[in-house]
């Protein structure tokens, strides 16, 4: 497959003007502009040579010239290292190592900031420089999966079809149905992929497979499946093993750092809830024997709003993080031993300033926010079934709830005594 | 999954020996390892480890295997709830 630089005449450039009028230096490539007389061809050619000289010149070095593969209203992705040609058309190529770029975009969906704008266009990509027989691996459009996965081919030779997922991974997205099979022919039909490669398989993430049946995919399309590794770390493994995964290779783990990645998330969805916990301390520490006082409710507010926030850090933080060390099966248990341990620097911090009743108050607040939270990371585990989470809502969300009511209860009490 | 079990004796996953046709697929797309090939018929190994993705009953050509599918996710199952009883709830989901 011809590769394309940046300094290969383009086909497009104007067929009054040689290409020969135009410098290559350095990459950049100085297109011969259609409409402008030699001289003053002339004159921008040596402008632009004045750039490489010596003269002083004020304000930063210009950039280079644009990419030839740029188009109006388009930008090239800064993870684009180039294109190849393929009978379909030019297939941009990927790199494989982490830039300053995909650094910055990172952070903004790791922390839960446009999670779910963070995509990549859909379509066909090249890592490294595959040929008609290379493996032609699937993934969703979601940037974060996306990056994973080139990272994880720096020595293949590979294409990658990004399946329109709406920006949501793939486990995600296969629940959903939007990772699925109609979705894959259909990008398969769409990128010409029939054209590119000689074979007709796919590589699938298992992850994948709760939305896509390979059957369907088959029939949509022509192309048959195989389902590869679960993590993007074993595709390299996975394909020198010609397609065979080990059953380590099969099973989805949940290591500390996976769970350590899902907190920033998990705490972003608590700002509004957290407006409406302000509201109501505020409301249930004014509440005494002159009806209700402001200055009391400033003045009371600040133990229970202590007591949420060492909930909050218990519940989704303390509970994720030690996860399979914290004994019972039961989220909604385990969150409450993590309650335990937040509660007793708490009320160490508050001793000789916190009442008898008050006391808990704090120690209800800690346990049913810790316990709730921590349930609510349910939702983040690869090894919870729904069936599960119902029954164990069932039997503690009750319990959460009545020691919400108790927390409230001692401390109006507490106003009045 | 070492170090992780939620509750025992909750799954929908249920297998229909007869219907199998021994093809493996499930071992390959289950990500719990639940299911194994005995010989020429497939077995439930570890039925506690069954998250109900419904990855395996999707793809068994058979139709053996049956699950109801979903996610094991506290809003997803209130929403549900919430269904079931007619009120109608926002379609923000997890
Ligand atoms: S539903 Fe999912 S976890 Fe359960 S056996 Fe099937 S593939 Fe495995
Ligand atoms: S996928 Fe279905 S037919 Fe194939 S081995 Fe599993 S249960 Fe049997």
């Amino acid at each position: 497959m011809k590769e394309n630089t940046c300094c290969s005449p383009s086909p497009k450039t104007a067929g009054n003007l040689k290409t020969d009028d135009c410098k290559c230096s350095e990459g950049i490539q100085i297109l011969p502009m259609n409409g402008l007389r030699p001289e003053s061809m002339e004159n921008a050619c040596h402008a632009d040579s004045a750039l490489h000289a010596d003269e002083p010149c004020c304000g930063p070095p210009p950039s280079p010239r644009s990419s030839p593969h740029e188009k109006p209203g388009y930008t090239v992705c800064g993870f684009v290292e180039g294109f190849l040609d393929t009978p379909a058309g030019a297939v941009p190529r990927v790199k494989t190592k982490t830039g300053l770029y995909d650094f910055a975009g990172t952070l903004k969906a790791r922390s839960g900031f446009s999670r779910n704008d963070y995509k990549v266009s859909p379509g066909l990509y090249a890592v490294g420089n595959p040929g008609t027989g290379s493996p032609v691996l699937v993934t969703a459009n979601y940037k974060l999966g996306f990056d994973k996965l080139r990272y994880c081919l720096k020595h293949s030779d590979a294409w990658i079809l990004v399946v329109d997922t709406r920006g949501i991974n793939v486990w995600c997205a296969g629940g959903k149905e939007l990772f699925s099979a109609g979705e894959i022919a259909r990008q398969v039909r769409l990128s010409g992929l029939s054209r590119v490669v000689e074979h007709r398989k796919l590589v699938l993430p298992q992850l994948g497979a709760n939305g896509v049946s390979g059957r369907d995919v088959k029939k949509g399309c022509g192309f048959s499946v195989i389902w590869g590794p679960v993590r993007a770390d074993d595709i390299e493994a996975f394909i020198a093993r010609d397609m065979e995964a080990t059953d380590r290779m099969r099973r989805v783990t949940f290591g500390t750092a996976e769970r350590l990645v899902l907190i920033p998330v998990e705490l972003s969805f608590l700002w509004k809830p957290t407006l409406a916990v302000i509201a109501a301390i505020f409301v249930f520490s004014g509440i005494g024997p002159e009806i209700f006082s402001v200055s009391e409710a400033l003045n009371r507010g600040g133990m229970p709003l202590a007591a949420y926030g060492a909930g909050i850090f218990s519940g989704a933080v303390l509970t994720p993080t030690l996860l399979p060390w914290i004994p019972g099966r039961a989220f909604s248990v385990k969150g409450v031993i993590a309650g335990m341990l937040v509660f007793v620097p708490l009320v160490f911090a508050f001793r000789g300033e916190v009442g008898e009743l008050e006391v808990f108050t704090l120690l209800f607040i800690v346990l049913a926010v810790s316990s709730l939270l921590a349930m609510n990371f349910t939702g983040s585990t690869p090894y919870t079934s729904p069936s599960g989470v119902e029954k164990e809502m069932r039997i503690s969300m009750p319990l959460q709830a009545a020691a919400l009511f108790a927390a409230v209860f001692f401390w109006i009490a507490a106003a009045f005594i | 999954m070492e170090g992780f079990r939620h509750f025992s004796g909750v799954t929908t996953l249920a297998l229909d020996s007869a219907a199998c046709i021994g093809c493996g697929i499930c071992t390959h797309v289950c990500p719990h390892g639940v299911m194994t090939l005995n010989g020429k018929k497939a077995k439930i190994a570890d039925k506690d480890g069954c998250m109900e993705c419904g990855a395996c009953a999707r793809n068994c050509p058979s139709g053996a295997l049956a699950v109801t599918p979903g996610v094991g996710c506290a809003a997803y199952i209130i929403q549900t709830w919430l269904k079931a009883k007619n009120i109608p709830v926002d379609a923000k989901c997890c």
